[in-house]
């Protein structure tokens, strides 16, 4: 382990979990404020979803419900299952051509506003991001079906851009008036010679975009996984997932890759491809950023080709060095460990740097986060490595393991919902199936504390005290803002203004504030001082103007 | 490595495309109602549909307003889907107004909605029958199927919507007019008020964001700003002496309806971009109103023509290409026929054949080598200017892809504009926001002369 080179004190990148920055009782004190203006109906159901977190001494957290329908009315942060399905899993593959089946809006909507970045490397290399294709359904179209059109949507697609792979999203009308869209993809496929497949996932499917990240993970491993029998070179191979290089951190996460010797195979999906994603049964190990949204390839990769996995964090430059270490032990090569202690003492050093500079502006100060299905968890590393605390947070879209721990998901109640969802009967590959470790090894892995299978959740990890809060909605945010007064607000685009109105500034975790990359030690290192730019920034104590600072009329214009 | 161009699967071969869009030019029309809906004064916006067409229309708003954009969803699940999302919206409908307490609930439907058949006026006459509406609080409705027209349309549709909600004819006529301001943006509106006013009239605007879409900072959030227009102004919009709808197809159908239902006489204008449509709209104003153009406004066309003037060298001959919507490009189009611009290439996602009329009307038909796409999408566009360059491009954000990889200088005009500010607060309708339009379309132009001028041709003064 490296020393701490710090002239600080303790290591701040040390993962020490934060001390409760509010008491149970004062906790449950917000939580009754949050519950009391809602009706009776609704305060019911939200009280199962706003919890004060107090672990026992087994390290379990109280039940939180979660996945379950937002209220009709409540002002949501959700979105859709298209948007899970297209914006987040499939949207980042640069050279898989996706046309959305549907009327024009849910086309452009995600076209190019997930900030998934993407880098070409050669002009043969397809890159079809800055397109959106869409079939624009008209209402004769949704009177007499629109297969037909797709059909010829995809005939015309394919002519312009010879794509390897198409991929056709569907869209909330195409359920209701019966398109195949499966059938349309094989016929397809068989006609134009190349992969083309088709994803049910209309808007209305689940109760978030949760459930789109199932159907595109289902999707991707039936139709792209495997498809590439070229095996890449390397040693230490691994496929990154849930990781969709929003404001460039893939990048940064492969450079560090490189640097070890570490050879990436896939992302699923940032800066990924669908040929580099057809390779991914040739890893030796899964490394998993966000679990809510890619879980279902992790282990339907372990199952069918005998790929362990394991959770990663590498959002804060200690979660960082600790992730790259859990690795260099999987592959138990002395070469490889040396080469990681090494850069992480070396990049560690950087950031410690610039945490002495900001973190006495920065210590103390009070953060709310509510966001995604992995982010809330991910950043209050950052935070604690700031000094910061937060106060409460929450998921948009995550279910209870994302909450509680994965030890939980035996206990997770199917509802009508969830059981949309395919769940893929997924076996051994008889010609591919390979464990990569024992029984043993993985058994000795989980000892040494690699999370081997497994994540504990954001609740575990988090002070007792604090306030988690699933689905939450724009009255409660309100609330939350007057009752806490935080220093910062993390969310997204939808909330940034509202909060910004009341003069706290809101860093956007789904988008950035088109900044980035976060992860990595540099990303750690541009978080630091975006956190200090944004906290500090001289704006915020320009909103009252001087006659309202000092509103007596008590000098006169002889006495100037 | 070269940089690769943005957009390297695009030739410039014109394939004909039946099925297929490719980069569109338009969106659908939920947005455009909740647009129009957030013009009016203590009005909640209502998505019926899936959760994402509300997050979606509010991400896209946010990132062109960079203001709060508020909205509700009935929040469609598979059961909704299958029976109906009848309770849905009675329950969205109760819990709206216990938790946000709006004045006036603005319902649009989706393609979800419309595909199943909701009944939107019947579910609303039971919300009221089960008291789930509070005394002297409204829930309204547009039908805005995504399938249909574009986001303009349903901008259309959700202002027709509130003159046929609630404008009343009491029988007595009033002094003052009705002003359809069409899809522009609050800056515009603002400027439009200044000009009705400067005439001498008094004006109630529907809908209007200015004081919504651009509130200030304060330290406090108001969930329903002071802007907007009035419930009771629109109520009065019955006994308005007459209407004037500017933008045909965003705003036509209000004044017509406003015209049939309360027998308000109605002018349909284009929208006033640029100096020509402002010439009309502040003659018939002066013919319909009965008075004369004062002075100030005299001057600021006389401001505006003066630029023109001045900086004609610069304009002259230039070909340009136009993405965007079909009120906005007439006009638009037709102001840089008045600067001896060439209107090469235009593009609309929007369907509609009166479009491609009025704009020939304008402009005259296409010359050879023109193309016009109504309906039409940016990958044509692109193709087209892969064929033959223009000098100038003007079009929403989505147009930054296509100026970099042809290097064409590039103004930002309509909607939406996801890259920079300015949109909100400087208008580009009447005179004085003709002369920032022109003032960018010139710095646009002579920023490039300056750029590609050698040595010794580069200039101190242009």
């Amino acid at each position: 382990m490296s020393e701490n080179t710090s002239v600080l004190t303790a290591d701040p990148l040390a993962i020490v979990r934060g001390a409760a920055a509010m008491s149970e009782a004062e906790a449950a004190e917000v939580k009754r404020g949050l519950l009391e203006g809602y009706p009776a109906k609704i305060a019911r159901k939200r009280e199962k979803q706003i919890v004060v977190n107090s672990r026992d001494e087994r390290g379990y957290s109280p039940e939180i419900q979660a996945n379950t329908r937002t209220l009709p009315g409540v002002i949501t942060q959700r979105g859709c299952t298209y948007a899970g399905c297209k914006g987040v899993v499939v949207g980042p593959t640069r050279d898989i051509l996706q046309i959305t089946h549907g009327p024009i809006g849910c086309g452009f909507y995600s076209w190019l506003t997930r900030r998934n970045q993407t880098r070409a490397e050669s002009p043969d290399d397809d890159n079809f991001m800055p397109y959106a294709l869409s079939t624009d359904l008209q209402d004769n179209d949704i009177v007499f079906g629109g297969e037909k059109k797709l059909r010829k949507a995809i005939r015309e697609a394919y002519d312009i851009f010879k794509p390897k792979a198409i991929a056709v999203f569907s869209t909330c009308p195409v359920g209701l008036i019966g398109d195949d869209v499966h059938a349309a993809a094989r016929d397809l496929s068989a006609e134009l010679g190349i992969t083309v497949f088709a994803m049910s996932c209309e808007g209305y499917k689940g109760v978030s975009q949760s459930a789109g990240h199932h159907i595109a993970n289902n999707a991707v491993f039936t139709h792209v996984v495997g498809k590439n029998e070229t095996a890449p070179e390397g040693e230490f191979k691994v496929n990154m997932l849930g990781e969709y290089n929003i404001g460039g951190d893939s990048f940064e996460l492969e450079r560090i890759f490189e640097d070890l010797g570490i050879t990436l195979v896939t992302t699923f999906s940032g800066n990924s491809t669908f040929v580099s994603m057809g390779q991914a049964p040739f890893a030796d190990l899964d490394i998993v950023m966000c679990h809510r949204s890619i879980n279902y390839m992790a282990e339907m990769l372990e199952t069918k080709y005998g790929i362990p996995w394991f959770k990663v964090n590498f959002i804060g430059a200690g979660p960082t060095g600790k992730s790259l270490r859990h690795i260099a032990e999987y592959f138990g090569d002395s070469g490889l460990s040396d080469r990681t202690e090494a850069l992480i003492e070396r990049e560690s050093a950087a950031a410690r740097a610039v945490l002495e500079e900001v973190k006495p502006r920065l210590e103390g100060k009070t953060v709310l986060m509510y966001v995604g299905g992995s982010r809330a968890h991910h950043y209050q590393d950052l935070f604690r490595e700031l000094g910061m605390k937060v106060l409460s947070a929450g998921y948009e879209f995550a279910h209870r393991d994302d909450y509680e721990g994965r030890k939980v998901i035996p206990d997770i109640k199917i509802d009508a919902d969830s059981r949309n969802i395919e769940v893929l009967e997924v076996s051994p590959e008889p010609e591919r199936y390979a464990p990569r470790r024992t029984e043993t090894q993985l058994a000795t892995l989980r000892a040494s504390g690699v999370p081997v299978d497994d994540y504990d959740g954001m609740m575990g990890e988090m002070a007792d005290g604090t306030l988690v809060i699933d689905d939450v909605s724009h009255y409660e945010t309100e609330k939350l803002i007057e009752l806490l007064k935080p220093d910062l607000l993390c969310a997204g685009i939808k909330e940034k203004y509202v909060v910004q109105k009341h003069g706290i500034p809101l860093k956007q975790l789904h988008s950035y504030d088109s900044g980035g990359p976060y992860a990595g030690f540099k990303g750690a290192v541009n978080f630091y001082r975006e956190i200090d730019r944004l906290v500090n920034g001289s704006v915020w104590g320009k909103i009252k103007a001087p006659w309202d600072l000092n509103p007596e009329l008590s000098g006169t214009y002889g006495s100037l | 490595m070269p940089t690769l161009p943005l957009l390297r699967h695009t030739g410039p071969e014109t394939v004909a495309r039946e099925a297929l869009t490719i980069n569109p030019a338009k969106t659908c029309q939920p947005i455009g109602a909740l647009y129009a809906a957030l013009g009016v004064h203590g009005c909640l916006p209502h998505s019926h549909g899936s959760q994402g067409c509300c997050a979606y229309h509010r991400s896209a708003l946010t990132r062109h307003y960079k203001e709060p954009v508020m909205a509700a969803t009935s929040s469609f699940t598979e059961g909704a889907s299958v029976f109906g999302g009848q309770s849905n919206l009675l329950q969205a409908i109760a819990t709206i107004f216990s938790l946000y307490d709006p004045e006036i609930i603005a319902v649009h439907t989706t393609c979800l909605s419309e595909t199943i058949g909701d009944d939107i006026p019947q579910i609303i006459g039971k919300a009221e029958a089960e008291g789930k509406i509070p005394p002297g609080r409204y829930v309204m409705h547009a039908s805005t199927p995504s399938y249909v027209g574009s986001h303009v349309t349903g901008f259309s549709s959700m202002t027709r919507a509130f003159v046929d909600y609630f404008a009343e004819s009491t029988g007595r006529k009033s002094d003052s007019y009705a002003v359809f301001p069409g899809w522009v943006e609050p800056a515009d509106m603002a400027e439009l008020k200044r000009l009705f006013s400067e005439m001498g009239l008094r004006i109630t605007m529907l809908p209007d964001t200015s004081g919504v879409l651009d509130a200030p900072l304060t330290g406090r959030y108001e969930m329903y700003p002071e802007g907007g227009t009035r419930l009771e102004d629109i109520r009065r919009m019955g006994d308005s002496a007459a209407s004037f709808a500017l933008g045909p197809l965003a705003s036509g159908a209000a004044a017509k309806l406003l015209d049939t239902k309360c027998r308000v006489p109605t002018a349909i204008l284009d929208l006033p971009i640029g100096l020509s449509a402002t010439d009309r709209l502040v003659d018939t104003v002066r013919k319909v109103a009965g008075v004369s153009v004062p002075e100030s406004i005299v001057r600021e066309r006389g401001r505006l023509v003066d630029m023109m003037a001045d900086m004609h060298q610069y304009t002259y001959g230039k070909t340009v290409a136009l993405a965007g919507d079909p009120d906005q490009l007439c006009s638009l189009a037709e102001f840089l026929r008045d600067l001896d611009m060439k209107v090469k290439y235009v593009v609309t996602g929007t369907p509609g054949k009166s479009f491609e009329t009025r704009l020939a009307e304008l402009i005259g038909e296409p010359g050879p080598g023109d193309f016009r796409g109504a309906p039409g999408d940016l990958f044509a566009l692109h193709q087209h200017l892969k064929a033959e360059r223009t000098d100038l491009l003007i079009a929403n954000t989505y147009g930054k892809y296509i100026a970099r990889d042809e290097d064409i200088p590039y103004v930002r005009f309509g909607f939406p504009i996801l890259d920079r500010v300015g949109h909100a607060d400087f208008a580009t309708a009447g005179y004085r926001g003709g002369l920032r339009l022109l003032e960018k379309i010139l710095s646009a132009l002579m920023d490039r002369i300056d750029r590609d001028a050698p040595n010794e041709k580069f200039e101190l003064i242009l």
